[in-house]
């Protein structure tokens, strides 16, 4: 039923749109779910309303993500059904939108980061030759362009604080770098779309993001890295340990009441 | 924490043409996260096209003890109101 690890090219352009779909989708869907779990934790109310916004958008570009997966996969799934009865394994996220929030700071170093991608990949995929991915990017450019707005007035305001938000700041970033280079890999699968128009070639957004974050940080008082060894493996359903947590209580309802309905 | 940050009001247009309207508050360190805040809590069910906010502590308010000096005079000037003139039938939308 769920595709099996493996790194070879999908035989058919609707397998690769598949797994680009589910890549895209899986990307937003475990980062809402993240950030949702800062609802009614926040440092303060108007933050929690942020976070929870942010949640909101990301599970919306989702489900449209992943019905066009469901299409492509031609076997009846649709959103609901790629979102909560897929396996860990099954899941093709990139290794930062899986990690644990940490404290605030933390979770604006991988918003920041994450966001600064999306805007980058998303203005891009309006070109795409896929009328679908095409739309939704449109829509989506616009969300994810104030959460990287929105993060990156955080990141500056907390570097550019007090020592300890400072400290918090770096910290928050450390755990963040190793998992950068995975956003922009490309491989077999990738590759056949984006000769076809229909997926963003990732390394050519490299220069760019690099230079907005530099920019940020530099803004933030905060160290630019030298970027540790990556780590990667979240495409090919190589998870770190947080995101089987994650999924449990995200797929625990619908899977113990399959017929449940709002 | 919001209880270090300044208070600021929050003013919705709600469309072209009509004039910004008072919605309420948010806690926020500055006048960038201000307006910010306000779009994350105020404006979540498309209620307006344009924000302001302004620090409340900048608002100069009446005192509410001087009510009767300042607004009791207008009481007994109902000539104040165009409501003594005839309206030609001719003139509609009125």
């Amino acid at each position: 039923m769920t595709p099996a690890l493996s790194s070879t090219a999908p035989a058919t352009r609707d397998e690769a749109l598949f797994e680009y779909a589910l890549r895209l989708g899986d990307d937003s869907l475990i980062l809402g779910q993240r950030l949702g779990e800062w609802c009614g934790h926040a440092p303060a109310l108007e933050v929690d309303l942020s976070l929870t916004n942010f949640a909101l958008d990301l599970v919306g570009q989702a489900i449209l993500f992943l019905d066009i997966a469901g299409t492509a996969e031609g076997k009846g799934r649709d959103a609901d059904r790629l979102a909560f009865h897929r396996d860990v394994l099954a899941f093709r996220n990139c290794l930062l939108v899986e990690q644990p929030n940490g404290d605030f700071a933390r979770t604006m170093a991988r918003q920041f980061l994450f966001s600064n991608m999306q805007v980058a990949l998303f203005d891009a995929l309006t070109h795409s030759t896929e009328p679908r991915l095409a739309e939704i990017a449109a829509k989506a450019v616009k969300e994810v362009r104030y959460h990287a707005e929105l993060s990156a007035g955080w990141v500056i305001r907390l570097g550019d604080g007090t020592d300890e938000s400072h400290s918090r700041m770096v910290d928050g970033f450390d755990w963040c770098w190793r998992f950068v280079e995975e956003m922009f890999d490309m491989d077999e699968t990738e590759l056949t779309l984006m000769r076809d128009g229909i997926a963003v070639d990732r390394a050519t957004l490299r220069a760019g993001f690099d230079a907005r974050v530099e920019e940020v940080l530099r803004q933030a008082t905060l160290p630019v890295p030298a970027y540790p060894r990556a780590v990667r493996g979240g495409r090919r359903g190589h998870h770190s340990e947080h995101l089987g947590h994650l999924l449990a209580p995200m797929q625990y309802l619908p899977r113990t009441y399959p017929d449940a309905v709002w | 924490m919001s209880r270090d940050w300044p208070l600021w009001e929050v003013f919705i247009r709600s469309k072209g043409g009509l004039s910004h309207k008072h919605v309420g508050s948010v806690h926020a360190p500055d006048s960038e996260l201000a307006l910010r805040h306000a779009r994350d809590v105020y404006t979540r069910r498309q209620e307006g096209i344009s924000l302001w906010v302004v620090r409340s502590s900048d608002i100069v308010a009446s005192d509410p003890a001087q009510d009767g000096p300042m607004f009791e005079p207008a009481e007994s000037k109902v000539y104040r109101h165009p409501t003594f003139y005839e309206i030609p039938d001719v003139v509609t939308h009125i």
